[in-house]
Parts: C-alpha cells; sequence; structure tokens
C-alpha cells in the first residue's frame, strides 16, 4: 500500500528539460519510479535520456496515462502549469517550486478542490515512499520501507527525522513534505486521513511548525477521525513573532501560529509531541513497542 | 511585507477610498510645514509598525503649525516597543460621529479572503470580538467568484448596521477589494474606518500586509520597503539574497533548510544557550554562499560561536566540509565554529574536517551535541 504514489504512479514531469526537473527527474527513475513523459512546450518529439517530452500535458496524458504530474517550473509560470495539469486528468499534482504568489495559490487551490484533484506543495520537497516511488527532491538514502507515515512542513527537517527513524531500523510507509507556504494543496488533516486508511502505516509522525493553524486543526481531526498513534513535532519555539522564518508560511502572526499554542493544542488532546527530532523518533519507537 | 500607516494610506487614495488630507514628515520644521499646508487642527501621528502607539503618546493633536512642530519634536525619535520613529504622518483632525472597523484577511485556514465589519471600531478588533460577538460580521469570499455586492450587504445587515450605511459601505468594500487584489495583500485592515459628521465614511488608519511572493510583480509597493530600518545585519542579508532573521542571543547559527534552522534555534535555546540569528543556506555547499552567510553572522559583533547545523540530503556532507573549509580559511574566522555533519556522505565529511585539523573547528555527528558544544563555548567553559 502506502499512500499517494506507489510502484504503478506514472510520473509526468512538468519543466523536465531544465536543469532542475532533469536532474531531479532522472533520480527518480533511478529510484524505481515510471518517469513516463515529460512537457516542455515546443519540445515534443525530444526525449531527456529516454523519457519522451510533449508539448502539453494533456497529449502527456493521452499518450502515457500519467497520473501524477511532478511541477518544477519557475514562480511566474508555475499557477498555469497546475491549471493545465488540473485540467488534463491527472490525480494527484506535486509542485516543488517555491515562492509563487499566494493570491494565485488561492485561486489554483480552490479550483483544484472544485475538480476533485489533489496537490501536494508547493514550495515542498515531493512525496516517497520507500522501496516504491519517489516524486520530488528528497534523498532516498535515508528511507526505509516500514509502517511510520510521516508527514511535515519543512524539507531538511523531514529527512532529519527520517534518518534518526530508519537508525531506529524504523522505515517509512511514505513520507510527505506537504509544503511550507500559506496555502498548500493538501493539509496535515488530509495526509492523516490517507494515513489513518492505510493498512501499510501504522503509527503516524506529524512535524509542523510555526505559522496558521493547521496543527491545532489536525489536533481536532486527530481525536474525531484517527485512531493510530500520532507522535507530532513542533519547531519554532524561539521564533519572534511577525517574522518569516525562511517559509513564507512560518510567520506567527499577533498572538496566533506559536510554537507553545500548537503543542499545546496536540497535547490536550494527548498527543505525544518531541523537544527534539532525536526524541520525536524515540516517541516513535515506543509508540510502535506499544502496538 | 508590512507598510506604514502613511503607505496603506497611498494605496486607498489610489482605489479611491477617502482618507484624510496628510503628508509626512521627518523632521519638526516638515511637520510645521505640513500643518500650514494643511491648515486648522491637525493629528500628528507616529509611523511604526507596530500597535498601541496611541497609548505610548505616539499620536497627538495640534493647534496650528507651531503646536504640530513641538509635537513631532516630542515623537519623532520615541521608542515605541522597540521600534524607533522616523516619520510622523501629519493629517487634518478628523469630526468622528463613530468609529467602525473593517477587514480584509487572507485566511489560510479556509484558504479563501474573510471579510470583517463590525460598527464598534477604535479598539482592538479581538476584544470587540470577544465582549460584542454580535457587532462583527464575518463573510467568507470564494476567490474564484471574487467580490460581489451582496457581501456588503450582509456584513452590514449582519454587524446591525442601518440600512441607509448599506449603499456607502458597499462602496468602501468594493474599495477595499480593489486595493487587496490589486496590490496581493494578506491583510488590508482600517480601524477606525468612521463616520465623519457630515456623513462620509473615511479611512482613518490602515493596516496593510503584502504576500513577499508578489513582490517581483508588484514594483510599486516593492519600492515602499523600508531598508533603513532593517538592521545592519538584516540590512546586508538582504542585499545578498540570504534568509536571515536576527536574534538577540551570542551564537550565530546556519543551516540547510527553514525547518532545520527553525528545530536548531530550538535545541540551542534547550541547551541554554541564546541564539544570535537564523538564517539558512539552502542547498548550502559552495563556498562561496557559505563566506556570504558567515559574512552575515560574523558582522553582528554579539557573535561568540558559529553553529553550522548540516543534515546531507541531494547535498552531500564531504562537498559541505571542503565548502566550509575554504570559507574558513578565506575569511580568516577566529572565533569557535561547530559543525554538525549527517546525513548523505558525513563519515566522509567529518574524516575531511579531522583531516584539515583547523584548531577553532569542532566536528560533531548529532544535532544535540553539537549545540551542547557550542553552547559551552559560548559560555567559556570549553575552548
Amino acid at each position: 500500500m502506502a499512500i499517494l504514489i506507489d510502484k504503478d504512479t506514472k510520473l509526468v514531469v512538468q519543466g523536465l528539460t531544465g536543469r532542475e526537473g532533469s536532474f531531479h527527474a532522472l533520480r527518480n527513475r533511478a529510484y524505481g519510479t515510471q518517469v513516463v513523459a515529460g512537457v516542455t512546450p515546443g519540445k515534443s518529439g525530444q526525449d531527456v535520456e529516454g523519457i519522451p517530452v510533449f508539448d502539453t500535458v494533456n497529449d502527456a496524458v493521452t499518450a502515457t496515462g500519467a497520473d501524477v504530474s511532478l511541477i518544477f517550473v519557475p514562480p511566474r509560470f508555475a499557477a498555469d502549469a497546475m491549471y493545465e495539469a488540473i485540467d488534463s486528468g491527472v490525480r494527484l499534482i506535486v509542485t516543488i517550486t517555491e515562492g509563487i504568489p499566494t493570491h494565485e495559490m488561492l485561486k489554483v487551490y480552490n479550483y483544484l478542490r472544485a475538480k476533485g484533484v489533489a496537490m501536494i506543495g508547493p514550495n515542498c520537497p515531493g512525496v516517497i515512499s520507500p522501496g516504491k516511488a519517489n516524486v520530488g527532491i528528497m534523498p532516498p538514502q535515508v528511507f526505509l520501507p516500514g509502517g511510520v507515515g510521516l508527514v511535515s512542513r519543512s524539507g531538511t527537517l523531514t529527512y532529519q527525522i527520517a534518518n534518526e527513524l530508519t537508525q531506529k531500523g524504523l522505515g517509512q510507509s511514505t513520507a510527505v513534505g506537504i509544503g511550507g507556504d500559506a496555502i498548500v494543496g493538501s493539509s496535515f488533516i488530509d495526509i492523516l486521513a490517507c494515513f489513518q486508511a492505510d493498512p501499510e502505516t501504522k503509527v503516524i509522525a506529524m512535524v509542523g511548525e510555526i505559522g496558521g493553524n493547521e496543527e491545532e486543526q489536525a489536533a481536532e481531526f486527530i481525536t474525531r477521525e484517527v485512531t493510530k498513534p500520532v507522535v507530532a513535532y513542533i519547531a519554532g519555539f524561539t521564533a519572534p513573532p511577525g517574522r518569516q522564518m525562511g517559509h513564507a508560511g512560518a510567520i506567527i502572526s499577533g498572538t496566533s501560529g506559536t510554537a507553545g499554542a500548537k503543542k499545546e493544542a496536540l497535547e490536550a488532546v494527548g498527543i505525544r509531541v518531541g523537544v527534539n527530532p532525536t526524541q520525536v523518533a524515540s516517541l516513535v519507537q515506543e509508540a510502535m513497542a506499544e502496538l | 511585507m508590512d507598510l506604514y500607516e502613511f503607505q496603506g494610506k497611498e494605496i486607498f487614495a489610489t482605489v479611491g477610498l477617502p482618507v484624510p488630507r496628510g503628508m509626512v514628515a521627518a523632521t519638526p520644521e516638515e511637520a510645521e510645514a505640513a500643518a500650514a499646508e494643511i491648515g486648522g487642527r491637525v493629528v500628528v501621528k507616529a509611523q511604526v509598525q507596530v500597535g498601541g502607539r496611541g497609548k505610548a503618546g505616539g499620536v497627538k493633536l495640534a493647534d496650528g503649525p507651531a503646536e504640530a512642530r513641538a509635537v513631532a519634536e516630542q515623537i519623532i525619535g520615541m521608542d515605541i516597543q522597540g521600534h524607533t520613529v522616523r516619520r510622523v504622518l501629519v493629517e487634518e483632525a478628523s469630526d468622528i460621529a463613530r468609529e467602525m472597523y473593517a477587514a480584509l484577511v487572507l485566511d489560510r485556514g479556509a484558504k479563501k479572503v474573510l471579510a470583517m465589519l463590525s460598527g464598534i471600531g477604535g479598539m482592538d478588533i479581538e476584544q470587540v470580538a470577544h465582549e460584542h460577538p454580535t457587532a462583527l460580521s464575518r463573510v467568507w469570499v470564494d476567490p474564484l467568484a471574487g467580490w460581489s455586492d451582496y457581501i456588503a450587504r450582509r456584513l452590514c445587515f449582519d454587524a446591525g448596521l442601518g440600512a441607509e450605511l448599506v449603499r456607502p459601505m458597499g462602496e468602501v468594500f468594493t474599495k477595499l477589494w480593489e486595493a487587496f487584489t490589486r496590490y496581493e495583500a494578506t491583510l488590508v485592515e482600517v480601524n477606525p474606518l468612521i463616520l465623519t459628521g457630515d456623513g462620509r465614511l473615511v479611512a482613518l488608519d490602515s493596516k496593510f500586509s503584502v504576500d513577499n511572493n508578489s513582490l517581483y510583480r508588484q514594483p510599486e509597493v516593492a519600492a515602499m520597503r523600508d531598508v533603513e530600518a532593517a538592521d545592519p545585519q538584516e540590512q546586508m542579508a538582504l542585499e545578498r539574497g540570504v534568509t536571515y532573521v536576527k536574534l538577540d542571543g551570542d551564537i550565530g547559527v546556519l543551516g540547510n533548510g527553514a525547518g532545520l534552522v527553525m528545530s536548531t534555534l530550538d535545541v540551542v535555546a534547550d541547551a541554554g544557550g541564546a541564539p544570535a540569528n537564523f538564517l539558512d543556506v539552502g542547498g548550502g555547499a559552495k563556498a562561496e554562499e557559505i563566506v556570504s552567510a558567515l559574512e552575515v553572522i560574523t558582522s553582528d559583533p554579539k557573535v561568540k560561536v558559529i553553529f553550522f547545523n548540516i543534515f546531507g540530503g541531494i547535498t552531500r556532507c564531504d562537498e559541505v566540509a571542503n565548502g566550509v573549509l575554504t570559507a574558513v580559511e578565506q575569511m580568516g574566522i577566529a572565533m569557535p565554529i561547530v559543525v554538525r555533519l549527517d546525513g548523505t556522505h558525513d563519515v566522509e565529511g567529518r574524516e575531511i574536517l579531522a583531516q584539515a585539523a583547523v584548531p577553532n573547528l569542532y566536528v560533531e555527528a548529532t544535532m544535540l551535541d553539537a549545540a551542547d558544544k557550542a553552547v559551552a563555548l559560548a559560555a567559556g567553559r570549553e575552548g
């Protein structure tokens, strides 16, 4: 099982012929992901090390049956690329691009929800189902197949925690970087629901950070809908209010969005919150042992 | 990016939302001249991006130019919650019959734009929501549908405003929506929105935040960035395109990835130390990027120790190790540098640093050990 992507996933890469796009698409393919197509307008008929290039996503989907699109195009063209993917029949879009204007994302989000298409990102590292498929820019060597579902707003923090889990022999069903922007396609809740429904996932690790109230919403959702054990981590206890901490979405507005408030909301519903990434791995190990 | 009151009001004026006549002054002399030009009674308002300036004495009435000058003398240079007042807005005094509140907010949770209206204004809106919950109305706007006149009608009737205000309030909201969308705001707040004695709606204050991701296509707004107000290190970081936030401790922190760096600051604080900054070097392997980042950090005189936290993913630790060595050699940094290398090719990376045997370079394998080391060095317990 795993969630979102697996061995059967057929990937089309928008921006395949760019430097980033080709570098990561070839890495994803080397991991075993079926990278079936690329899209660059005006370059149909070409290929990138055997991956055929099409002019439009529609052509790529029609010719190859691609069901997931990975987007690497620059911020100013990203909304257009996402609309094209939504209208071309893929079921999932993974947008790596950082720096997309928030007003664009507001519209894209509402459009894709209305169309029933799922999206991970933007400003995210992608998704990996260890041993099955890797879609995005995550380094596969720190992951191991197993029963921990990992969901995070951060890239390197995901690798850090996955690595600590892997070193303890705790593999992952799927790791999802939902992205560090204020508006992202999938929230913690969307991914928690997937992990809850996935038989392979035994324990869920959720990695949040300052800004917004998604962690609080997740806490409320977990009490209602999630029966599997959840361990959490929140970054940004030392972040000053009103300052954007790297990620566009990582900002405390007034008194809302603080790490303390998030930790409190999670602990109030019985979720264990680790004080550092190492402790998170230990808490996951404890939760696994209790099963 | 947050705008000053006067900048927000410039935008309001551009979209046709009435604001009091006003001029910005950086000196008491300019304030005097502004008051003379405006004529009559004026209000002198400190321009700071922080609430509570009224209580702090940053807003004062003045009868005529001489008094405006005297008042500006008191306000300019004043410290309001750590913000130094460098400019005042001199405005014609308004005849206030009623204070209300209007706002458009990008609601991250709902992924829609939240429109709010209250018949009570001039105070903190959270207080209004708490004490007079029925006075505050809310409607969530679908960004695909955009603004529609019914939204303002519903806001007015739900907030219990009289039918006579529905039409003028509709115009106010249409203009606020225009400002919100044209300038890609994340927040536009008018508090108070006043009803004057002669029945006009006027924006007496402005709180305006814009989306940083949109600045590349919002040159007018980008030009409003107040570079002088930024701290020297932050100014330097901005010029170099380094993602940096100044804090007030003595341990300079840099790492790869925003989440990891935030986590590093927390781990340093947990170990009893005080981080001096947030700095994300991104990919972070190239010597010139590391030099650029370290120059920003070491320009802060408070920094005593540097903590470089790297988790190697696609970026390999051996590449980072070589980058660090080149940077340290090139800059001749004398203060202790704790480097934590973990992840891809970490053993090789640590070996490269060990071989180099740089006396002030300490190499650790875990984030927690490295934080302990950095804190001990900063406290003078080791070194």
